[in-house]
């Protein structure tokens, strides 16, 4: 890189060339020779032969009494066209996808379908060559209308399984306080034990989401591009806030981006509730609702857990609380909409790599007085945390 | 049926919601996980589906989107198909016998199977079903075929003929290579209704692609006037993964449900049934409100059944003879309702008026 800034630097005596130039001489020359491939038509390489690669993805859903509506997207090489729809061994009528559909546009099909609650349907999209790219509806359930009343719901649930385990987990805060430093710290390595397990489990979960969408966008890549994000910007979020308010508060700090990790982290977890529910692959009950109240109730210890020392406002820890359990309500909000497979496996990145971020800032917390993070009690902390995360998880 | 992998966070347990925006916490829950799929149709009351819903959206019968294909493009209309029988060309030998003569031509064709689908299609004559054959009893036939195609075809006949006119790998000509010709020469025997197909390797894939069509040898002293119709029922496999996409009597999928066959009341229909579906072990013939006399292979002067139902595996035929004494509309189909929802069902509209072609029932 540094060679032709040298060389310039050497062989021009008078005025060397602006740096600026030699860093778009690269560039120019590339797009030039870019442009003269394309013009010749890629010389030597001849044309591609075969019939066109087909690919489609359906990524959305949506069932109406008498109607099935597809959304699907051409995450292949070739424009698509759909020329007929089967739906169970019966071509069927429908709407929409007059065109080709080019490579990573999308289009909605609205297909007539008599179709009854709580049978499997497979829909086939034929193509102009005749080729079928098949989805499986393993449940028909009406897809829930959206209104005020529908969302209004969905808040409810994220108040359920985000706002309210985490605010009744922090209540844990008194007890910490009185506990020795001793015991603290194989509370926080129980906080690093739950956190850890949420983090592998939201990766599973959204590499799983990756491979059902359109690949075109990097499908698994998606998780891990989304994972790295996360961790960035919360580091760089730390990293201002320390610089900001110098050294002092440290724990205000870390309860900040906790909270913020795992309110990323729910995000994920409402949209997974939301879009499920949307789709009527979820059923809601008393159950449920017990499952993630124990299951997130550990996320709460987790956020006041490095505040324990300090004494902050009832404000602020309501703050904190919505910060970490709102995203839950968000999150069922937007699954509610049935976003693409890839924007849910985004996010399911993000959380994983939220959390990640959050073990790394908790872990100094763990340390005993020899400097240890892992010390026989931390080391129980964790896994205990572990344990406690795999029995919770066990009822939801 | 593939049940919904359930994942801790993807379906949870079982009380649904019941009405609208109210979220209902039952004490009695139970703890396992259930399906939706297990729990009887309920009604939501938010969204007001119901089980029966969706019928006055989605009624009618199945059907193309977009109706019909481009018959003038594809150079053949079932319509055309129906009712055409190629006598070829005839001439006496020294003995008094006829000497019937065809040509055949294969060629590679693409073929607008259902609007907007097209198929790479092989054919005889450029029409598929290849054109119905009809001899009389007792005349030689001799069929000269032309391989238009770029691959390797036969023509195959069914009937009595020597092991030299077989149309089979290692007989007379043998397989015929792209612009080579063969001829097939034989006597008309027996009569009754038959087939022709092509006959090289690999077999499913030539005879699914569209190399086969109707023969029909007419008994010498003839048989009753009749309006007479060719239905060769057949399917294509349009995606190449040894099933059909796609199902017809000849060829194109519910155009006689798009433009009914139309049939003269009181008069004698006499249908040519054949199966040439691939892939598939079974096909058949069902019509509505009428019942008919069925000849298996035409072979036998007095018909074996009186149905409205019949069934024919791969290669079989059968003559079936009806008259509808009442005008209107009725269906005819494939008794496998699946094959009928995928192209195999039509009309037949019975009218009073239409010119007399054929006589009048017997029946």
């Amino acid at each position: 890189m540094d060679s032709p800034a040298s060389r310039a630097s050497v062989g021009s005596e008078p005025r060397p060339a602006p740096a600026w130039l030699l860093g778009l001489l690269p560039l120019v020359l590339l797009t030039a020779a870019i442009g003269a491939f394309v013009a010749l038509g890629a010389p030597g390489l001849g044309e591609r032969r075969g019939p066109p690669a087909e690919a489609l993805a359906v990524e959305r859903t949506r069932l109406e009494p008498g109607a099935i509506e597809l959304t699907v997207r051409n995450d292949g090489p070739d424009a698509v066209r759909i020329a007929q729809v089967v739906v169970n061994d019966a071509f069927a009528s429908f709407t929409g996808g007059n065109d080709a559909i080019g490579r990573l546009a999308s289009a909605t099909l609205r297909i007539s379908h008599p179709w009854v609650e709580g049978e499997a349907y497979e829909v086939q999209l034929v193509t102009g060559s005749g080729g079928t790219i098949a989805h499986e509806i393993p449940v028909a359930v009406a897809t829930p209308a959206a209104g005020p009343s529908f969302y209004g719901l969905l808040a409810l649930l994220g108040v359920y399984v985000g706002v309210l385990p985490i605010a009744l987990g922090m209540l844990w805060l008194p007890w910490i306080r009185r506990v020795p430093a001793r015991v603290l710290r194989v509370v926080m390595a129980l906080t690093v034990g739950l956190l850890a397990f949420l983090a592998v489990d939201a990766t599973l979960e959204g590499l799983e989401l990756a491979g059902e969408g359109p690949q075109a966008f990097g499908g698994a890549l998606l998780v891990l591009l989304g994972g790295a994000i996360a961790f960035l910007a919360l580091t760089g979020v730390g990293a201002w806030l320390q610089d900001r308010r110098g050294g002092a508060q440290a724990g205000a700090r870390l309860a900040v981006l906790v909270a913020l990790g795992i309110g990323l982290h729910n995000l994920g977890e409402g949209l997974l509730i939301g879009t499920a529910y949307a789709t009527g692959a979820l059923a809601l009950g008393a159950f449920l609702v017990v499952g993630f109240a124990l299951h997130n109730a550990t996320e709460g210890l987790a956020i006041v857990a490095p505040i324990a020392r300090e004494a902050p406002s009832p404000r602020r820890l309501a703050a904190l609380g919505l910060l970490a359990g709102g995203p839950a309500v968000l999150g069922a909000w937007l699954g509610a909409a049935a976003p693409s497979p890839a924007v849910s496996a985004l996010l399911f990145g993000a959380g994983a790599g939220a959390i990640v971020q959050v073990i790394v800032q908790l872990v100094p917390s763990m340390r005993d007085g020899n400097g240890r993070a892992l010390h026989p009690g931390a080391v129980g902390g964790v896994l205990g945390g572990m344990a406690l995360m795999f029995a919770t998880g066990l009822l939801v | 049926m593939n049940v919904a992998r359930l994942t801790r966070r993807s379906v949870l347990a079982g009380v649904p919601i019941l009405g609208a925006g109210a979220l209902a916490v039952r004490a009695s829950a139970t703890p396992g996980a259930q399906l939706a799929a297990a729990a009887p149709p309920t009604v939501h009351g938010g969204v007001g589906h119901t089980r029966a819903a969706g019928h006055s959206a989605a009624s009618g019968h199945a059907r193309f989107r977009g109706g019909e294909v481009d018959h003038a493009a594809n150079g053949f209309d079932p319509h055309a198909v129906l009712r055409d029988f190629d006598r070829g060309a005839t001439r006496r030998l020294p003995s008094g016998r006829v000497l019937r003569e065809w040509t055949l031509v294969s060629g590679d064709q693409d073929v607008e199977l259902a609007p907007g689908v097209r198929f790479p299609a092989w054919s005889y004559n450029g029409r598929i079903p290849g054109p119905t054959l009809r001899a009389r009893e007792g005349e030689r036939v001799r069929v000269t075929f032309v391989n238009g195609s770029d691959h390797p075809h036969t023509i195959h006949f069914h009937g009595l003929h020597a092991a030299v006119a077989d149309g089979t790998h290692g007989a007379g000509a043998g397989v015929v290579a792209p612009g080579r010709r063969a001829v097939y020469e034989f006597d008309a025997e027996p009569f009754g209704l038959h087939l022709y197909h092509c006959h090289a390797r690999p077999l499913a894939e030539h005879i699914a692609k569209g190399l086969y069509g109707a023969f029909v040898i007419d008994p010498r002293e003839g048989r009753p006037d009749a309006d007479e119709l060719v239905m060769v029922m057949n399917g294509f496999d349009t995606n190449f993964d040894r099933a059909n996409e796609v199902y017809a009597v000849n060829s194109i999928g519910f155009a006689y449900l798009e433009r009914p066959i139309e049939v003269a009341r009181d008069e004698l229909v006499r249908i040519y049934l054949v199966n040439a579906l691939e892939y598939d072990l079974l096909n058949s013939f069902h019509v509505h409100g009428h019942f008919f006399h069925y000849f298996p292979t035409g072979t036998a002067r007095e018909p074996a059944e009186y149905t409205d139902t019949v069934m024919q595996c791969q290669g079989q035929r059968g003559i079936a003879e009806l008259c509808f004494p009442r005008t209107g509309r009725f269906m005819f189909h494939a008794h496998q309702s699946e094959f009928a929802e995928l192209g195999w069902q039509g009309l037949f509209e019975v009218r009073d008026g239409l010119a007399g072609v054929a006589g009048l029932c017997r029946v």
